[in-house]
């Protein structure tokens, strides 16, 4: 009985042995294998903006209560348009900054005089909740200088973004850390 | 500037947009100014510093170094459950519960099968560093390094028992939700896990209500059920399980030799403790002889079952496959498309017109989506065949005895949380406190 019993245990220790060993050959493998193909850094969400339809849903389907994604300016492709359409809403009643009048929810938009008949604007970003109005007026009159970026230092990097699985146009990519980014350029 | 003047303006770019299709046009070219105002340049978020990444693999690796050293060399309850807490406040509601091992074998899973994802060497060390530790200390990981067990850890108040029936049945649950969440990121349609998980919310302090009532009532059923998500649903424990049966090393209830006090029997919350089956006074089996038949009968029985089971669940699983493919959001679309194209349905979706807007080839979505639908077609033959597998040899453990002598931990389900440490007097100064524990371990 004792020697029955001892043989068992030495058995099962050695088949632990090899199974243990199998493990780490294949845990090894894996590695030697996703790490080769790996770019080693983090990578990062961000919303390729030629692909954003301006659905509105990065406002509100985002993990955070104010989203982590809000919209950026590229300057250089603005046309600086005193009758701006992200600025003032297609059907404002007048061209002032009534809250009626204008797209944006917060405020968050403003403009500055710059000369004669042109006005610089700015997206105050404190304010912005990314809801895509701005950027929605913006593409349909405008030159698209308005769109939505995710905004790293706000953004919790979820594993399983939730913007991105509500996302109708698959915009949504995970990109390197060192290229956290997508612009929009002419 | 009057309306008038607006609308005008309005009906020319109107008259614009017939000319030019959607995207980025230069409808309006930038002014060449003449006061000299500098265009500003574009504001760009920078993306956290990688350190964060690193800190965190240090981390993982310190708490499990440490936390296998206080289970081992110091047998120490409250050390366990002080790293636990730290755990819990750093990968938890500091690192707000992002990347996890649990959450990282989708990662995996989805690199492996497909070549346009890449998996940062963060997620690969926090998938193979738990099991690495499991494979020679058994699961240490659970005890206190996870965020998810550390704060069911913490909750716990009065965990009572749980029936063995159920605990064997709902015990299959993580090996069939591991298999899923491996098919669903495999095909890169989903993540499950991180879709389900029940207490992201709260380290967030964010999230919808959904989430956090299932967290709540995850919470609240660990009150009396110690660690609910552990043991019946946690992915990651199903691989740490397997890997803990081969460990070179585990804890122990006792320091030396099991004196047979049977003091630590009630003292497992997880109920992975095994009683002896045979004593000094009881040297053959305690089974008594026509239950042994019965059971080398059933066990014949679930023998035959096991192949059957397989196979059963591998073609059920293939004929469900493109079933399956409808939580893929490609082949959601695709449908969608079909729909309004036949007019099936009325309005477009949001996702259809994003998609026509793009003016990609339908046939390039249709070769796409077939593709997919073939992978998951795979893919549930593979998941079918596994939940038969995993159900079939479930029921051949149930009906295997093992003549144990002592109280044994099953490694396979034991979190080395070192409850039971505290209840073994072997190697104890007999204290104040001991009548204490024996009472408690009575009663």
């Amino acid at each position: 009985m004792q020697d029955k019993d001892e043989g068992r245990q030495t058995r099962r220790e050695f088949m632990g042995r090899g199974v243990r060993g199998a493990c780490m050959l294949a845990l090894g493998g894996g590695i030697g294998f996703l790490g080769s193909r790996s770019q080693g850094e983090d990578s990062l969400w961000q919303i390729d903006p030629w692909k954003c339809v301006s659905c509105g849903k990065c406002a509100t389907e985002c993990v955070l209560d104010v989203s982590a994604v809000k919209c950026t300016h590229n300057y250089s492709m603005c046309g600086y348009c005193q009758l701006c359409t992200g600025y003032f809403d297609f059907e404002s009643n007048a061209l002032n900054t009534g809250a009626e009048n204008q797209p944006c929810p917060t405020g968050a938009i403003k403009r500055k005089f710059v000369e004669d008949p042109y006005y610089e604007y700015e997206i105050d970003q404190s304010l912005c909740v990314g809801c895509s109005k701005c950027v929605l007026g913006c593409n349909t009159f405008g030159n698209g200088s308005l769109f939505l970026q995710v905004q790293h230092d706000r953004c919790v990097n979820c594993n399983d973004c939730a913007i991105a699985r509500a996302c109708p146009s698959n915009a949504f990519e995970r990109v390197p850390s060192s290229r956290p980014n997508i612009q929009k350029k002419v | 500037m009057s309306v008038v003047r607006f609308l005008f303006i309005r009906s020319v770019v109107v008259i614009l947009l017939t000319w030019q299709t959607a995207g980025a046009v230069e409808r309006f070219p930038p002014p060449n100014f003449e006061t000299g105002y500098a265009i500003p340049e574009v504001s760009q978020s920078t993306a956290r510093s990688e350190v964060y990444e690193y800190l965190d693999v240090l981390a993982l690796l310190v708490t499990l170094t440490l936390i296998t050293f206080v289970a081992f060399r110091y047998r120490s309850r409250k050390g366990i459950f002080l790293i636990g807490v730290f755990s819990l406040a750093y990968f938890g509601f500091w690192r707000e519960g992002c990347v996890c091992a649990i959450g990282s074998i989708q990662n995996i899973a989805m690199a492996l099968f497909n070549t346009g994802y890449t998996v940062p060497l963060t997620v690969i060390a926090f998938f193979c560093l738990p099991i690495m530790f499991t494979l020679f200390f058994g699961r240490t990981f659970c005890a206190g390094v996870c965020p998810l067990g550390a704060i069911q850890d913490v909750v716990s108040v009065r965990p009572m028992r749980v029936p063995r029936w159920l605990e064997a049945g709902l015990g299959t649950i993580p090996f069939l939700y591991l298999g899923a969440a491996v098919l669903f990121a495999a095909t890169a349609s989903r993540f499950i896990i991180c879709e389900y998980d029940p207490f992201v919310a709260f380290f967030r302090m964010n999230g919808s209500l959904g989430m956090f009532a299932l967290g709540a009532s995850f919470l609240l059923i660990g009150m009396v059920v110690e660690r609910p998500y552990c043991r019946f649903f946690c992915p990651y424990g199903a691989i740490l399980n397997l890997a803990s049966r081969v460990a070179k090393w585990h804890v122990n209830i006792t320091p030396s030799e099991c004196i047979q006090c049977h003091l630590c029997a009630e003292s497992c919350p997880l109920g992975v403790i095994r009683f002896p089956t045979a004593s000094a006074d009881l040297p053959v089996q305690a089974t008594p002889a026509h239950l042994r038949k019965k059971d080398r009968r059933r066990l014949v029985g679930f023998l035959i079952l096991l192949p059957v089971l397989t196979l059963a669940g591998g073609w059920a699983g293939w004929e469900l496959g493109p079933e399956f493919s409808r939580t893929n959001a490609r082949v959601l679309l695709a449908e969608r498309i079909w729909l309004e194209d036949t007019q099936r349905v009325e309005v477009k979706s949001e996702e259809s017109a994003a998609f026509r807007a793009t003016g990609a080839s339908l046939p390039d979505l249709h070769k796409e989506v077939l593709h997919t639908v073939r992978r998951f077609s795979i893919g549930g033959l593979l998941f079918g065949s596994f939940t038969g597998l995993v159900l079939g040899l479930k029921m051949v453990f149930l009906v295997v005895r093992r003549r144990r002598v002592d109280y044994e931990i099953n490694r396979g389900g034991c979190v080395s949380c070192g409850r039971c440490f505290d209840y073994c007097p072997v190697g104890k100064e007999p204290s104040l406190e001991m009548p204490i524990q024996i009472e408690r371990a009575a009663g």
